[in-house]
């Protein structure tokens, strides 16, 4: 890193060498957050639809592999669904208001990737260390709603624009339930940077986490966080048999996969941020030998992996049993 | 010229555009998106001074929230510009006016050197681990805490105020009551009757 500093202070000289230093550098620590997330979030589909599949004695998606491998059937499925999302024809209705109409998908994932800045993998490993880290979360979750917004008008269809005042209904107001949960966080922790509130649950054992505490609070995160996603038990915003498919019946192409890119990643930053608040984030939960052996990273990413798993991924089938059932 | 003056002409110059946009535009829903713009704008200019705490407030209080509420009534209005434009002369010397002291008072901060401004010196940058979050709460929580309590109970008056005026109660309301559901018994509802099954001709 100091090496290649000082390169770049040798060719563009003091000031402007290291304006375009930290520049550069921070443009690869983005590509290093948001092509694993885009990564992350491709793999979560197939996992949704797996799990979903295996939990209503399916198979799920088994056909598409790499190279022919027989034994990674299934696991060439979500970049064949990116290729051919990448293929298909953008269509922009008559009536639509073709600027907002292209914007809003923009605006909808720019917030979903932008609020990843903050998020520490590890001690040393977060792209900007901002003491006021949770409330540019807060802020950057709380922009998201425009795109829901310009698209459901933009569209100029009933069925989306009531999608849209649906959707954002929902999640202005569980915004207000996850903001005050994640008040307790930090008034128990003292900082808004997230860093400090993962290393204020350092103690021997998982008794530490917030979680034990902030019970309550947890539950209260967990719920609104699905709100905020529109998923399972609070999908009315999707409303297949009323309103078809929500705001973004009119998007189809790479505008709507970047809609449902937003939504994966903003499931993923929930369980992270749930993980970094409650359940001590990057801390192993024994601090003993054979526990401390795995680096930091890994444990966040099998917390984040759990939340995914337990309250985005079990609610999902179960919802569908009790819509047959009722 | 140095990395942060680029910034900051960046800034500004998207700010009064987007900020001549919102007066300037026809469509009512792109005049409130150029003032999300110019929110979101300002807020880098704030960051810029190093009041990120107030940055990150406004995006989140103004973008998140208020103007959410002014989108969601403007797209759901049917407005009609002609009627709009019909009081533009009578309005005119009260709007000239009030431009006429806005522009007196951006002077005044402009030209400092004619009202002595310039014996305030400049404050002095801070240190990477100042937060002046901390430094908000603490003034807030000590030197303000009656203003700053009686803002908040101002507040709560205005909250209950606005839910009193617009709650109303539906006398026709039906809603099902679930502990009259839960108590109901089989015998209240149901009568078994025997009957003889008919024969086959």
């Amino acid at each position: 890193m100091e090496n290649i500093q000082q390169q770049f202070v040798e060719m563009f000289g003091t000031e402007w060498g290291v304006m375009l230093f930290s520049l550069a550098s921070n443009m690869t620590f983005i590509f290093a957050i948001v092509i694993p997330l885009l990564l992350g979030v491709a793999y979560l589909t197939f996992a949704e639809r797996k799990i979903i599949a295996y939990m209503q004695i399916r198979v799920g998606p088994n056909r598409v592999t790499f190279f022919g491998i027989p034994w990674l059937r299934g696991w060439g499925q979500p970049i064949a669904d990116a290729v051919k999302a990448m293929m298909k024809e953008i269509i922009v209705p008559t009536g639509a208001n073709k600027l907002l109409f292209i914007l809003a998908p923009v605006l909808t994932i720019m917030p979903a990737l932008a609020a990843w800045a903050v998020i520490p993998f590890s001690p040393e490993l977060v792209l900007a260390d901002i003491n006021a880290g949770l409330l540019y979360i807060l802020a950057m979750t709380s922009m998201g709603i425009y795109g829901i917004i310009i698209a459901g008008w933009a569209s100029n269809s009933k069925y989306a624009f009531l999608g849209a005042m649906r959707s954002a209904a929902q999640v202005v107001s569980y915004e207000l339930a996850m903001g005050f949960a994640l008040v307790c966080v930090l008034m128990m922790s003292r900082s808004l940077n997230l860093g400090d509130i993962v290393n204020g649950q350092q103690g021997n054992s998982l008794l530490n986490w917030y979680l034990i505490p902030l019970f309550p609070m947890f539950l209260v995160y967990l719920i609104s966080g699905v709100a905020e996603t529109n998923r399972a038990p609070f999908d009315v915003a999707e409303g297949e048999s009323e309103i078809v498919a929500g705001f973004h019946v009119d998007y189809s192409g790479m505008a709507f996969t970047v809609f449902f890119l937003a939504e994966y990643s903003n499931m993923i930053l929930v369980a992270t941020l749930t993980s970094i608040m409650f359940l001590g984030g990057w801390l192993p939960p024994v601090d003993m030998e054979p526990f401390t052996w795995i680096p930091g990273f890994i444990w966040l990413l099998l917390k984040i992996a759990f939340i995914l798993f337990s309250s985005f991924g079990f609610v999902q089938p179960s919802h569908t049993i009790a819509m047959i059932r009722s | 010229m140095n990395f942060q003056d680029i910034l900051f002409y960046i800034f500004s110059a998207i700010l009064i555009v987007s900020a001549l946009g919102v007066i300037t535009v026809r469509n009512p829903v792109y005049s409130a998106l150029l003032l999300v713009l110019a929110f979101v704008t300002c807020a880098g200019l704030w960051l810029m001074l190093e009041a990120e705490f107030l940055a990150i407030a406004l995006v989140l209080v103004y973008v998140g929230a208020v103007m959410v509420l002014f989108l969601f009534v403007v797209m759901m209005l049917d407005i009609n510009l002609d009627r709009l434009r019909e009081g533009f002369w009578k309005w005119f010397p009260f709007g000239a006016v009030i431009a006429l002291i806005m522009v007196a008072e951006v002077s005044m901060v402009l030209m400092g050197k004619y009202f002595g401004l310039e014996e305030m010196p400049a404050p002095r940058p801070q240190d990477a681990d100042y937060s002046n979050t901390r430094e908000l709460g603490r003034l807030i929580y000590t030197e303000y805490v009656y203003a700053f309590e009686l803002a908040a109970v101002l507040l709560l008056v205005a909250m209950v105020t606005a839910i009193a005026l617009t709650l109303r109660h539906r006398e026709d309301k039906r809603s099902p009551s679930p502990s009259k559901q839960v108590k109901v018994r089989k015998e209240d509802r149901i009568r078994v009757v025997a009957m003889p099954s008919e024969k086959k001709e």
